[in-house]
């Protein structure tokens, strides 16, 4: 089975504090720790579970920069087959449907029966994946957290849906999923896999290698637009205790006692 | 624009919580604009379902089709193509659902798609001007969006309160003869309810919850003794529940369960939507966290800058002197 895991760069939100820049514009990006996305991570583990099992290759694709190659090697180290690096100049600005068309063109130039994503990324979108899918008109299932290959033309997915329920479905292949976070336990990658793939060649491909009209890419063909970050105000704000530790100790039990009935 | 359309959700002859929030949205999109239901579905109780959403919509445009009779995304997605009209407005509930049916519907309706939308700032010529968040709710967003093709957006559970309008007493308009034989590639086979933890999280008054940052398996102790002291339960996030230090039956959010103490102790729990969503009854809840922007401080009770490895031990020890003073 020849399986895509379309992944991203983002800023890890665990080794970072997330600020806004000055100019409200974007958030502050110096010093930031990127890794791969979370769910991606997830995805790619499960690809190579899959392919474990039945037999095939594993590509990951990122639509980015340069610097997204990092993660692509970390993924190869992880025992990913291929990275791929689809990066133009004509890409920056994307929409969720622009990274869906860039991805779409992809898949085009190959033949894969399988697509993962990670469900969702820092924006918080959990679009690309469905998009792609209905672009291909192949069948899509998102918070996917478990595959069965059957009889190699077919999956039995679970999705995992409102308070823990989880539906069963059976799915024609090729096809689109995306993979929620815990599917698996993502195999550690050391600094000694990652020197291995050092020197393994990353293709990257451009707008005009992929046949794409940069009007419709890009922030030319963008109908969604960010237009500045704020700090959210959302409710009503905890009152916040700024004694020292243990007074704050003793006011916390006091309030558990008194909401909670602490004997 | 053509319309502004409401795909509503129901399980058991029963209509999710979000069909009132959704018509609360959409009178933010243009309030001179009375949003018609979309609902699909069949058999026993559909008809009720119909009728029952006549108390929040003029007009409610339902599709009757066997192939509907479970809400399968790509059914759904493949009748609404047929009839929403082109240039609309479409409000999905951005649930599990929603993030099936949205970004597909939004490809074959070729409308610009913004999913997770908490605000709705009104109408800039062609643009709609929306809020979004980024980064686990660290930050917001103000999104233009360009609905001259129309657009299909997800509204977050909970961000928009029903309004208080008299009861609409719309008209059903049947439109299931426009939806022929409905195929996917994505068949339903059955659903599997959660198994039941040897802790029953749902049941107790006090919980002392853990996040990220609990950092590692080894440190869950550190929860479950205070949890012991204060005769509470250890329930948790869903990165703790990923990283297989604690079963799922432990986990608060939409995906695990819902629960309704009286005290929530969020230890190192950053507060995403998905995780609050598990939390009802009006607790009153003591957040711990290392970062002061952690999105939980906006909506607990009282909120503490501090680690958590630090702090829950030394309220363990503070429980134990006062229970051994007791005992004297």
């Amino acid at each position: 089975m020849e399986v895509l895991v379309c992944a991203r760069r983002v800023p890890d939100t665990s080794e970072n504090e997330i600020q806004i820049n000055s100019a409200g514009n974007d958030i502050e990006r110096e010093d930031l720790v990127y890794s791969i996305n979370e769910a991606d991570n997830y995805a790619v583990e499960e690809a190579l579970q899959i392919v474990n099992r039945v037999g095939g290759n594993v590509t990951v694709v990122s639509v980015g920069s340069d610097e997204d190659e990092e993660i692509l090697r970390r993924e190869m180290a992880m025992g990913a087959n291929q990275g791929v690096l689809l990066t133009d100049d004509a890409f920056v600005g994307s929409d969720g449907r622009g990274i869906a068309a860039i991805l779409k063109a992809f898949v085009q130039q190959a033949s894969y029966d399988l697509i993962l994503t990670g469900v969702q990324a820092e924006s918080g979108g959990a679009q690309v994946g469905g998009m792609v899918a209905a672009m291909l008109d192949w069948p899509f299932a998102s918070l996917v957290n478990s595959i069965e290959v059957v009889d190699r033309r077919k999956l039995k997915i679970t999705r995992e849906i409102e308070g823990g329920n989880k539906e069963i479905s059976e799915m024609d292949l090729p096809c689109v999923l995306s993979i929620q976070t815990g599917i698996n336990e993502p195999r550690y990658v050391g600094m000694r896999g990652i020197r291995a793939v050092a020197s393994l060649p990353v293709p990257t491909y451009s707008a005009s290698a992929l046949r794409l009209d940069p009007a419709t890419v890009g922030a030319a063909g963008a109908k969604v637009k960010r237009v500045d970050y704020f700090v959210p105000v959302l409710g009503k704000s905890a009152e916040m205790l700024t004694g020292s530790r243990e007074e704050n100790v003793a006011k916390v039990l006091e309030l558990v006692a008194a909401k909670g009935g602490l004997k | 624009m053509a319309r502004i359309f409401a795909y509503i959700v129901h399980k058991s002859g029963v209509i999710d919580d979000s069909a009132v929030e959704l018509a609360a949205a959409a009178r933010k999109i243009d309030p001179a604009i009375s949003p018609v239901a979309l609902v699909t579905g069949h058999g026993a109780g559909f008809d009720a379902v119909c009728a029952a959403l006549g108390n929040t919509y003029g007009e409610i445009w339902a599709v009757s089709n066997q192939a509907l009779a479970y809400p399968n995304a790509e059914l759904i997605r493949k009748a609404l193509v047929k009839i929403v009209w082109p240039g609309s407005i479409v409000l999905v509930a951005h649930e599990h659902f929603g993030i099936d049916l949205a970004p597909g519907l939004s490809v074959k309706l070729n409308s610009s798609y913004v999913p997770d939308v908490l605000g709705i700032e009104g109408l800039e010529g062609s643009a709609l001007k929306l809020v979004r968040q980024e980064f686990g709710g660290m930050v917001s967003t103000h999104v233009r969006c360009d609905i001259s093709s129309g657009a299909v957006l997800t509204i977050r559970p909970g961000a928009f309160k029903p309004l208080d309008t008299a009861p609409a007493r719309g008209t059903v308009i049947d439109k299931s003869a426009e939806v022929d034989a409905l195929t996917a590639g994505r068949r339903y086979l059955h659903t599997v309810a959660p198994e039941t933890g040897a802790v029953d999280i749902t049941k107790h008054a006090v919980l002392v919850s853990i996040g990220r940052g609990i950092q590692e398996k080894d440190n869950v102790p550190i929860a479950e003794e205070l949890a012991a002291e204060l005769g509470a339960a250890v329930s948790c996030s869903r990165p703790v529940v990923d990283a297989k230090w604690l079963e799922k039956s432990r986990q608060v959010g939409s995906s695990g369960k819902t629960v309704k103490p009286k005290v929530y102790l969020a230890c190192g729990i950053s507060g995403s939507f998905q995780h609050l969503a598990g939390l009802k009854g009006n607790p009153f809840i003591i957040a711990i966290n290392k970062n002061p922007k952690a999105p939980i401080f906006q909506i607990a009770d009282i909120g503490i800058v501090d680690d958590m490895l630090e702090f829950l031990p030394e309220m363990t020890a503070k429980v134990r002197e006062m229970h051994s003073v007791t005992a004297k």
